[in-house]
């Protein structure tokens, strides 16, 4: 019987799994996909809300604020991109001031600091894109950007390093009570927990009704999105939101951290907890929204739109509690939960250190090493890596300059890359204009080589979406 | 008497163009504007000819494979067998361009040649 | 790391066309920068006939006619290193790359050729609605895949594009054992080669719909099935003329964009119409001593135009390293394009640097019939042609004798149009 099984590694699993890392205990972490952040956490818009937004006294306002406090030092300790940027949500009538004002007055009330309403001059001198029609906007300094697949990673990989294990394509299908604990069953086998915690995303609520008294109903509300090119960079710098009032609710356009611009997302309730596919009605949407309160927005440099889902409750708050003795819910972290994952992740642990009664770990090592840049070297030392490590010389993919040594790193990291779209988000490799065109053929040869599998064995994400289906003439 | 319609392939133009045949024989072509129209129809309508080209596999290469190409075109019907004929093939390497890989494919009289340099692994 | 007169960027048929001219010119220290492993660029990919006819007077394959080139430049011992990636080109021509064998260094070339060649459009850019899954292939990384390293990408397909490569896809993938469903084409005219839609799609009774589109992917893991389509004039899809095709694989064939990272991070200035450098008679760009040929200057159609371009380069590059770099100041007459010619190149031309010819090239953006291509210096009409038919997938060539303008030394600027034959 292990002390805890975390379902579910998205970024809330993985902040969980690396909190209860800190104390002695035998950590099992099952998820269905072949690696983590594989759904809500892997598309999303990047932000890292500074905690304004949710209602005063909510457990998703108190989270937001200290994730977006926790998040700056993570990202020195476990090495993952993260930017403060500052944020501007933006009123484009003078009609909607005091919708403005209230928000403001609920972000003070949240403890977010440094707020304040900017008009017209300083917020054109801030963002020379910002649209003509804007009049004033809520300036918060503290909201940030983040990789969220980098976040995510080093998440997982520091737990790992501190003796979490990861079990992955694994669904789980069942739960039963037991003496001591729960009996978790996967297409794996049954795993014996002493404390199971639900983070599975946008299937809490399956999770939560195979054990709780109550009906819990998670609405995927899809979003979506277009992602564009570097050339398209500093257009805008603040995340640039407008304010819902006179001209409705618009779209985000913001920086990333690698230095694209996304623009989106879209709101869309939908059945499918899978049903992540763009559709024209909601693509078009953001590019008739993505104008009104950034000037000129250069949709024609897009280089990929996709969806993602939130995982949408109707109440919109985080769910967390232990519902049941032993079974702890982290369910319905929509938004803000990417920019609440590092506060949700002390919480829940908090709450199951509880349960357990479980003690520090001396030996808890916080750090955690990214995936090293040999861009952000200087040339000296870029030059001195290639000569100790020649796969630093060899450039796979053009688009955003990932080169081998890189991408045998993260297949070689626990838990580590083993598809397409796994390198992919742990080094960029195909994230570039050309989305993969040329390298996808090479990142897929040495994948094959460092898993020593063929590479007609290789996926894009895991089992069922194999990229060769055969040799020449084997069906003639 | 037999009318047979085709688009010549020789420019961007894309003549549409009507020929009449009588007994396997170009009777008459229309609608072309040049005579390079009438000798591709004449050519396409009695004897169509295509030069295959595909890849075999290369053993101890630089490469995984060589392409390879027939050395001159051979009769439309046969490109399928031709195609076949080229099914489990293996060189070894070093392979130049050139090189014979399947001698009078399918009866036609004509070779199949490598069409890529490929040296040996090392 | 010792240094080179000539550095040229890309050892494709461009780069190496160049090489080989530059070396004819006279010039003896030259050095060309591949990042794959071997020289020829996607000629090695391209094993399809149809390369040479004007340059050798003889149907190749890709492979073959690169392996005239690659001959050439072993022959005159002209350097080379592979797998070496160019990271950035400084405004003084400064050349910073790096390979496993020498790590990361710096040249600084009195000359630099650009010849990086294109990528293709991915999926993204198209803005293609639906899921995204494994299976949606560009053609030139399906080609790859196929020709290359002998793996079939899908066994049921659909093609979305008519460019040449996806034509010319269609017929591989038939080869190897797939079955080509469709190829849709947005716009209403083929932006591929006759010739490959009659022997690469009729041959195999392949239907083409023009003026369709691509409208769902299905499928979460592996395409499934892939919707297509009839557009509107605004090539809007039409409601209620979908199609659905299952199958396991859409490749894309929707244009070629040339790669200009490099040139853009060295300050060279960059014509939005072509997504390539701007570049007078001489190909140079607007960084002297800074050159570009091939497909990373407009896309071709042609490989043997590539390789002429690319000669005519390094010949220039070769005379602005004799002449130590010093080019004299001559009146530049800008070229446009007017009446449907979307663009040339060069966009200047200066008389008195040309020699006895300059060629011009260009693009029109439409289909168009009994047309003549006209070229005016100020007023004056000093060349005319009739053409029974442009396309914009066919790239057009004029060739003007510099007497021509030399003899209307009150003209501001040249002109290219077209006119009713």
């Amino acid at each position: 019987m292990v002390d805890i099984v975390i379902i579910g590694a998205g970024v809330s699993g993985c902040a969980i799994a690396r909190e209860v890392s800190r104390y002695k205990a035998d950590v099992l972490v099952l998820e269905r996909e072949e690696d983590v952040c594989c759904g809500t956490s892997k598309a999303n818009s990047a932000i890292v809300h500074a905690g304004y937004d949710a209602a005063h006294g909510s457990l998703m306002a108190k989270l937001n604020v200290e994730g977006s406090r926790i998040m700056p030092g993570l990202a020195k300790e476990l090495d993952f991109a993260y930017e403060q940027n500052g944020s501007l949500v933006v009123m484009m009538s003078e009609e909607d001031r005091p919708a403005l004002n209230k928000l403001y007055e609920n972000g003070v009330a949240n403890g977010v600091e440094g707020l304040r309403i900017i008009e017209r001059d300083e917020l054109a001198a801030m963002e020379p894109n910002i649209s003509d029609e804007a009049v004033a906007a809520l300036y918060a300094p503290t909201g940030g950007i983040v990789c969220p697949f980098g976040l995510t990673f080093a998440l997982a990989e520091n737990a790992a390093h501190n003796g979490v294990r990861f079990q992955f394509d694994s669904e789980v299908t069942g739960i039963e009570k037991m003496d001591g604990g729960w009996k978790v069953s996967t297409p794996k086998g049954d795993v014996e927990a002493r404390v199971v915690v639900n983070a599975a995303g946008l299937y809490s609520d399956k999770l939560h009704n195979m054990v709780a008294d109550d009906e819990m109903t998670i609405i995927p509300r899809r979003g979506d999105y277009f992602l564009l090119d570097h050339t398209a960079q500093g257009h805008v710098h603040n995340t640039i939101f407008q304010l819902p009032g006179k001209y409705g609710k618009g779209v985000l356009v913001a920086p990333t951290v690698h230095g694209n611009i996304i623009v989106g997302p879209t709101a869309i309730d939908i059945d499918d907890k899978e049903g992540t596919a763009t559709t024209q009605a909601g693509l078009d949407d953001v590019r008739a929204k993505c104008g009104m309160a950034v000037k000129n927005v250069p949709l024609r440099q897009t280089i990929t739109s996709f969806a993602g889902l939130r995982a949408h409750e109707a109440r919109h708050e985080f769910f967390i509690g232990e519902i049941k003795p032993g079974f702890v819910d982290c369910a319905a972290i929509e938004s803000p939960g990417l920019s609440s994952a590092p506060a949700i992740g002390k919480m829940v642990s908090g709450i199951v250190k509880d349960i357990l009664h479980l003690e520090e770990d001396p030996s808890f090592d916080p750090k955690r090493k990214g995936i090293l840049d040999p861009k952000a070297l200087d040339d000296e030392a870029h030059a001195a890596l290639i000569k100790e490590n020649p796969a630093y010389g060899t450039v796979i993919c053009r688009c955003e300059t990932v080169t081998e040594g890189e991408i045998i790193d993260a297949i070689r990291r626990t838990p580590g890359a083993r598809s397409v779209d796994g390198v992919k988000r742990r080094v960029r490799a195909g994230m570039g204009r050309c989305q993969g065109g040329f390298c996808s053929p090479r990142v897929m040869e040495i994948l094959a080589r460092e898993l020593g599998v063929d590479q007609s064995a290789i996926t894009k994400s895991g089992a069922g979406s194999e990229l060769i289906v055969g040799v020449n003439k084997d069906a003639i | 008497m037999e009318e047979k319609n085709l688009i010549c392939i020789n420019c961007p133009l894309g003549c549409p163009l009507t020929v009449t045949m009588e007994g396997g024989e170009v009777k008459k072509v229309e609608g072309n504007t040049c005579p390079r129209g009438e000798a591709y129809a004449k050519k396409e309508l009695t004897n169509p000819t295509r030069i295959v080209t595909s890849t075999v596999k290369v053993r101890g290469g630089a490469l995984a494979m060589a392409s390879v190409k027939t050395a001159s075109d051979i009769p439309k019907g046969k490109i399928f067998d031709c195609v076949k004929a080229l099914q489990g093939i293996e060189l070894d390497a070093p392979v130049t361009i050139g090189q014979v890989v399947v001698a009078d494919v399918c009866g036609t009289g004509v070779d199949i040649v490598a069409t890529k340099n490929v040296p040996a692994k090392g | 790391m010792r240094e080179y007169e000539l550095v040229i960027i890309g050892g494709g048929p461009a780069g190496l066309a160049a090489a080989v001219a530059a070396h004819e010119a006279g010039l003896r220290d030259i050095l060309i920068l591949e990042r794959d492993n071997e020289l020829g660029g996607i000629l090695n990919q391209c094993i399809h006939n149809g390369f040479g006819l004007h340059t050798f007077k003889e149907e190749l394959t890709g492979p073959e006619y690169a392996g005239r080139f690659i001959e050439q430049v072993k022959k005159l011992e002209i350097p080379y290193k592979l797998n070496t990636m160019v990271l950035d080109l400084a405004a003084d021509k400064t050349v910073t790359a790096m390979n496993r064998e020498d790590g990361l260094f710096q040249l600084h070339p009195k000359a630099v050729i650009l010849a990086m060649g294109c990528r293709e459009r991915p999926r993204g850019a198209l803005n293609i609605p639906g899921y995204r899954p494994a299976g949606i292939f560009t053609a030139g990384t399906a080609q790859r895949l196929v020709n290359m390293e002998g793996y079939l990408p899908g066994r049921k397909v659909v093609i979305l594009g008519s460019g040449d490569i996806g034509l010319i896809m269609a017929r591989r993938m038939t080869f190897e054992g797939a079955q080509v469903q469709v190829v849709a084409e947005l716009m209403p005219y083929s932006g591929g080669l006759k010739r490959n839609i009659v022997q690469c799609l009729d041959d195999y009774g392949i239907p083409l719909k023009l003026s369709h589109t691509v409208v769902d992917i299905e499928g979460k893991k592996r395409v499934e099935a892939i919707t297509i389509a009839q557009v509107d004039e605004h090539n809007r899809p039409i409601p209620g003329t979908e199609e659905r095709y299952e199958c396991d694989t859409l490749l894309l064939s929707c244009g070629l964009i040339p790669e200009n990272e490099l040139s853009r991070s060295a300050g060279v200035e960059i014509n939005p119409v072509t997504n390539g450098p701007t570049v007078n008679e001489s190909l140079e760009t607007s960084i002297p001593g800074v050159f570009a040929a091939g497909n990373v200057l407009h896309v071709h159609d042609l490989v043997d135009y590539v390789s002429e371009e690319a000669g005519a380069a390094g010949r220039h590059a070769a005379a602005y390293i004799a002449a130590g770099g010093k080019e004299e100041q001559h009146k530049a007459l800008p070229v446009k394009g007017e009446n449907g010619v979307r663009y040339t190149v060069p966009v200047a031309i200066r008389p008195d640097a040309a020699g006895d010819a300059v060629t011009l090239r260009f693009r029109v953006g439409n289909v168009y019939k009994n047309k003549k291509v006209a070229v005016y210096a100020g007023d004056a009409c000093i060349f005319s042609r009739k053409r029974p038919v442009l396309a914009p997938g066919e790239m057009e060539t004029v060739v003007l004798k510099t007497e021509l303008l030399t003899a209307h030394p009150e003209a501001e600027g040249i002109t290219v149009t077209l006119e009713e034959a």
